[in-house]
């Protein structure tokens, strides 16, 4: 680890203000993956702001659905009865215990790791961002890999998720990581059937051609005879883009069949 | 019967330390005006160093010195050096290419040491590191064990051409191919042993230090041998003489053979520490230890069977290849080859067997031994290959083996292979398993899972492997450059307690608890009052460490040895003052009686009238402390029968683990409750390997790729079953205490057991280790 300045915000609007003051700053979450990198040498950032104090933590319910603020952990996200067992599952499958009550849902989705858990459920259930800036639709959010929408010293303050008719994540995980080789979150929702798979490429996608199936008829068997491209899939030591395209369509038919 | 001796499941004493994290681990180990080291590796698989640049890193903040290896060399210290000499065809010796501490022109393999920069913090001399600038001019590599011998392959060392260290052969090669000739049937399989990492918990580390008054060096290290470790870096590295050299193994987090051999940064933090007259330290991070450490397996083999009409073994034939790395380790070709080969008749009569092994050198880390050591390389082959010769012939594999075992009464038995099994009873362990793990019963069972669309099999595997390393004679004549006998010493103190050292090093297997019941059991000394030293060679006498299953068989037996010439000279005492004859007092459950009388001395009064000998026996010296040195006369023979039953889910490829049952002749079992956990552990180490673990290199760079947990798998609880384990012991005939050792048998025998019931539950003919869901859910589909 090289040295750095450390800084404690205590808001998303003084996070801002320290990271334009800094000359090359990173904003810190839960640390999950900045910390490692930083160990490894990999990142050399001038600052380190963290939002453990930022005051950005917390679930909230209203009828419409639930807010989750943007440092609260996995853990308590997994825990919690105030949010729909979908996402609980979602969260309560992200990395190990340790990781769980550090890592936090705003430092998932900025970092945007293809494999990440979170990507695939906020665009499987059409979440809203909101930062210290605006509100991004999830569908403009996530551009590429480890790439997001938000503009330099921009700030996650939290995530609205609408409620769901029926939902469900199928998650096959990397046997050595435990991230997702392929997840897929599943949503039948007002606005009709959302797909959102995770893992297979740079960068989690809504699956168009899942949700046309699944809009004609929500059951697992209506996607069978599908097959994904495996052209643009991830392949790695753990699974061929051939593997992960079908792992895509059976983790679909398992998401269906778990939102029931 | 003694009170918590030989049978008892006593809970380990060390653990209290263990758990409470008061451990001694040697990263918890800081001295005075310590310095860090920090090495500066090759970021390439092959390359020559044209010219490094440390000028930068010498005028760094905090930096106290910077080395490279010539260094070293300039104060002659040896290189690192390889113990085995193998004698392989046509007479000719392993070729052992030098390995410099820092390499000076080369860089051979992805972590290749060359530069050592000592600061007084770790930040600093990694910041200093960054600093060394090295002139690369980058070579074409060769990383594959099949084809690194290939003409035209990236030379590695003038001294190995065709990057060839030993072309080895073994057996009778006219009779296996009569055998062959006359076959009825043969059975063929290719397949490839995969590399593993062993990664213990506790990464590799060393600290140096210096002591100018005494001119003594001493050395913390994580070593499963410090007196070897001394008498490397003593006798061929020149670090220090041995009578002026200090090497402290204190608590070690696992080893699993890695932690055998001695490693570049152990000798440089010794060299160093008298060099700057400071201590210096090195903790190895996990990435480094990935890199660095001694890797385990990685054969490629091909392997046939000639079969008679009944299905009996005619003859085998293999040709292999083993990846010993970039350099030659400390052990090396000796495992591929004697490690290997003297295991392939397995549990068979295979009358005729021969083996021909080539030690290929590669662009990768150096491979030596790892849990097992050959003979886990050596069961999966045979096991591999009996179930491809039962597919040939349409027998059942349980029936195969039967037909093929070596009986009970044929103990002993000679192997064409050099070994001679003194003892087991392999008929009985496979029915055993067989019994417990319901084989008869698997067909409904499989039925039944096919209803819920999983694919179910079962598999056996019968092992056998030679532990308890090892007759010195024996090892010495094959090439062996040490002894491998154990030493003990039972020393009482004079308020009746006893301090023990070993000569063997316990990092996990617990001998603080299992060598106290040893001399509970021979002394009646109660459990509590049994102290087990080990791991200081400025404590105990010298050792031989621990390895190949090696420390009750070998270490334990010198424990009863030596507390036996205590119960000898104790008699005399104990006659003495009951003015008896020495004939007439019998010593039993602590204490020393007159025959027929009732009058008695406990072994506690004995010790302490030896030690204040105001009445005592004429000609007899005072004091009780009893040293005794044992070599053993053969290997001992642990064996057994595993038995897997898998479900793979043909949509994904994942599989489960539904049953393993693991049936074991250990001989005599000390603490039953350590033998299982001993157990366990191996079966992790063994299913790791059939399904989770590979180390890989990519075949262009010769980069690591499985170089951190987020690639190399580690088997996980969640991974595992819950073990079905028993025993079928049998009598050895070599081993004075009935011992045979457990360390590594679940590591030899799960890989076939598993690989085994994944083909059964496929019906194809092999898959490759790891069975990773993708090659699973590839074979389910080809299957159909």
């Amino acid at each position: 680890m090289y040295d750095f300045n450390f800084h404690s915000a205590s808001s998303a609007h003084d996070a801002a203000a320290k990271l334009a003051a800094s000359d090359d700053g990173s904003v810190m979450a839960g640390g999950q993956t900045l910390i490692p990198v930083l160990k490894q040498r990999l990142a050399n950032p001038s600052d380190v702001i963290s939002l453990a104090g930022a005051g950005l933590s917390g679930i909230t319910k209203n009828g419409d659905g639930v807010t989750i603020g943007a440092t609260t952990t996995h853990a308590a996200v997994a825990g919690s009865g105030d949010v729909p067992a979908a996402l609980r599952s979602v969260a309560e499958g992200i990395g190990d215990a340790q990781v769980r009550n550090r890592g936090t849902l705003g430092g998932s989705i900025a970092n945007n790791d293809p494999a990440a858990d979170y990507p695939a459920a906020l665009l499987g259930l059409g979440a809203t961002i909101t930062t210290n800036q605006r509100d991004i639709a999830a569908d403009d959010f996530f551009t590429g890999l480890f790439e997001t929408a938000l503009n330099d010293g921009e700030i996650i303050k939290s995530v609205t998720f609408p409620n769901a008719t029926k939902a469900a994540y199928a998650k096959f995980p990397n046997p050595a990581s435990r991230f997702a080789m392929v997840g897929v979150f599943v949503a039948q929702a007002a606005d009709g059937v959302r797909v959102a798979v995770t893992g297979a490429t740079d960068c989690a996608h809504r699956g168009p051609k899942l949700e046309a199936a699944l809009s004609a008829n929500w059951s697992a068997s209506a996607l069978d005879g599908i097959t994904i491209p495996a052209d643009h899939l991830n392949s790695d030591i753990h699974g061929s883009a051939e593997y992960r395209a079908n792992l895509v369509i059976v983790m679909a038919k398992r998401a269906v069949e778990a939102a029931g | 019967m003694v009170e918590n001796g030989i049978g008892a499941s006593l809970k380990r004493k060390e653990d209290n330390r263990f758990l409470t994290g008061k451990g001694n681990y040697t990263d918890d180990i800081n001295r005075p005006g310590q310095t860090h080291v920090y090495i500066v590796r090759s970021p390439h698989a092959h390359a020559t160093i044209n010219s490094v640049d440390i000028s930068a890193a010498k005028a760094a903040p905090g930096v106290v010195a910077v080395y490279g290896g010539q260094d070293l060399i300039d104060d002659a210290v040896g290189g690192l050096v390889c113990g085995a000499s193998v004698t392989g065809k046509g007479g000719e010796v392993n070729k052992t290419p030098p390995r410099n501490v820092l390499t000076i022109d080369k860089a051979r393999f992805v972590g290749d040491p060359i530069i050592a920069v000592i600061a007084e913090t770790l930040a600093q001399a990694k910041d200093a590191a960054e600093l060394v600038e090295i002139d690369y001019t980058e070579l074409p590599s060769t990383v594959s064990t099949a084809n690194s011998d290939a003409d035209g392959a990236p030379q590695l060392h003038e001294e190995c051409p065709n990057n060839v260290a030993l072309d080895w052969e073994l057996g009778d090669k006219a009779a296996v191919d009569a055998a062959f000739a006359a076959a009825h049937k043969t059975a063929k399989v290719e397949l490839i042993n995969n590399r593993m990492v062993t990664n213990a918990m506790e990464p590799r580390a060393a600290v140096g230090e210096y002591n100018s008054g005494t001119d003594e060096i001493t050395l913390y290290v994580t070593s499963q041998n410090p007196h070897v470790h001394r008498l490397v870096m003593s006798a061929f590295m020149n670090i220090a003489p041995e009578h002026k050299f200090r090497v402290v193994a204190p608590d070690v987090g696992g080893g699993f053979g890695s932690k055998i051999f001695t490693y570049n940064e152990e000798a440089i933090c010794a060299w160093a520490a008298k060099k700057i007259n400071r201590p210096v330290k090195w903790t190895s991070d996990r990435s480094e230890g990935f890199m660095s450490d001694a890797h385990g397996r990685d054969h490629v083999s091909t392997a046939e069977m000639a079969l008679d009409a009944d299905g009996k073994f005619l003859g085998m034939r293999v040709n292999s290849k083993g990846n010993m790395g970039a350099y030659l380790q400390l052990f090396s070709v000796s495992i591929p080859t004697l490690f290997h080969g003297f295991l392939l008749a397995g549990q068979y009569t295979t009358p005729a067997i021969y083996l021909e092994m080539r030690c290929v050198m590669t662009n990768t880390a150096p491979v030596d031994a790892a849990r097992g050591a050959g003979r886990p390389e050596a069961t999966y082959l045979l096991e591999r290959l009996v179930d491809v010769s039962a597919r040939e012939m349409g027998l059942d594999p349980a029936e195969i083996r039967r037909r093929n075992f070596i009986k009970a009464d044929q103990m002993p038995y000679q192997t064409p292979v050099v070994q001679c099994y003194d003892s087991g009873d392999y008929h009985a362990s496979l029915d055993k398993a067989l019994g417990m793990s319901d084989y008869d019963g698997f067909s409904a069972r499989q039925a039944e899972a096919k209803g819920r669309g999983k694919l179910r099999g079962i598999g056996l595997s019968s092992y056998i492997e030679a532990c308890g390393v090892a007759p010195s004679a024996a090892v010495g004549s094959l090439g062996v450059g040490v002894g491998l006998w154990e030493s003990a010493q039972v020393r009482f103190n004079p308020t009746g307690g006893v301090t023990v050292f070993t000569g063997t090093h316990s990092h996990g297997q617990g001998h603080e608890t299992a060598f106290a019941q040893l001399v509970t059991d021979r002394l009646g000394v109660p459990v509590e009052q049994v102290e087990v030293v080990h791991g200081d060679t400025d404590k105990g006498q010298f050792g031989m460490g621990t390895y190949g299953s090696r420390s009750l068989p070998v270490g334990g037996v010198a424990i009863v040895n030596a507390c036996d010439k205590i119960i000898a000279k104790g008699k005399k005492i104990a006659a003495h003052t009951l003015e008896a004859s020495e004939d007439d007092i019998e010593f039993g459950e602590g204490n020393f009686t007159v025959a027929g009388t009732d009058k008695t001395m406990n072994i506690a009064e004995v010790a302490f009238t030896a030690y204040v000998p105001h009445n005592y026996p004429e000609g007899v010296e005072p004091g009780l402390d009893e040293i005794a040195f044992f070599d053993p006369l053969n290997f001992s023979f642990p064996a057994g029968a595993h038995v897997c039953e898998v479900e793979i889910d043909p949509d994904t490829g994942t599989l489960e683990i539904v049953n393993y049952t693991a049936i074991d002749d250990f001989g005599v079992l000390v603490n039953p409750m350590i033998v299982e956990g001993q157990v366990h552990g191996g079966l992790a180490h063994g299913i790791g390997q059939a399904l989770l673990e590979g180390c890989v290199y990519d075949e262009d760079s010769g980069q690591l790729v499985s170089g951190s947990f987020m690639d190399y798998c580690m088997p996980r609880a969640d991974n595992l079953p819950s073990f079905n384990v028993d025993y079928c012991p049998t009598v050895p005939l070599h081993n004075p205490l009935g011992v045979k050792g457990c360390g590594e048998a679940g590591a030899i025998a799960a890989p076939p057991a598993v690989i085994n019931a994944i083909v059964n539950a496929l019906d194809i003919k092999h898959l490759d280790m790891p069975a990773t869901p993708e090659k699973l859910w590839r074979a389910a589909q080809a299957a159909g």
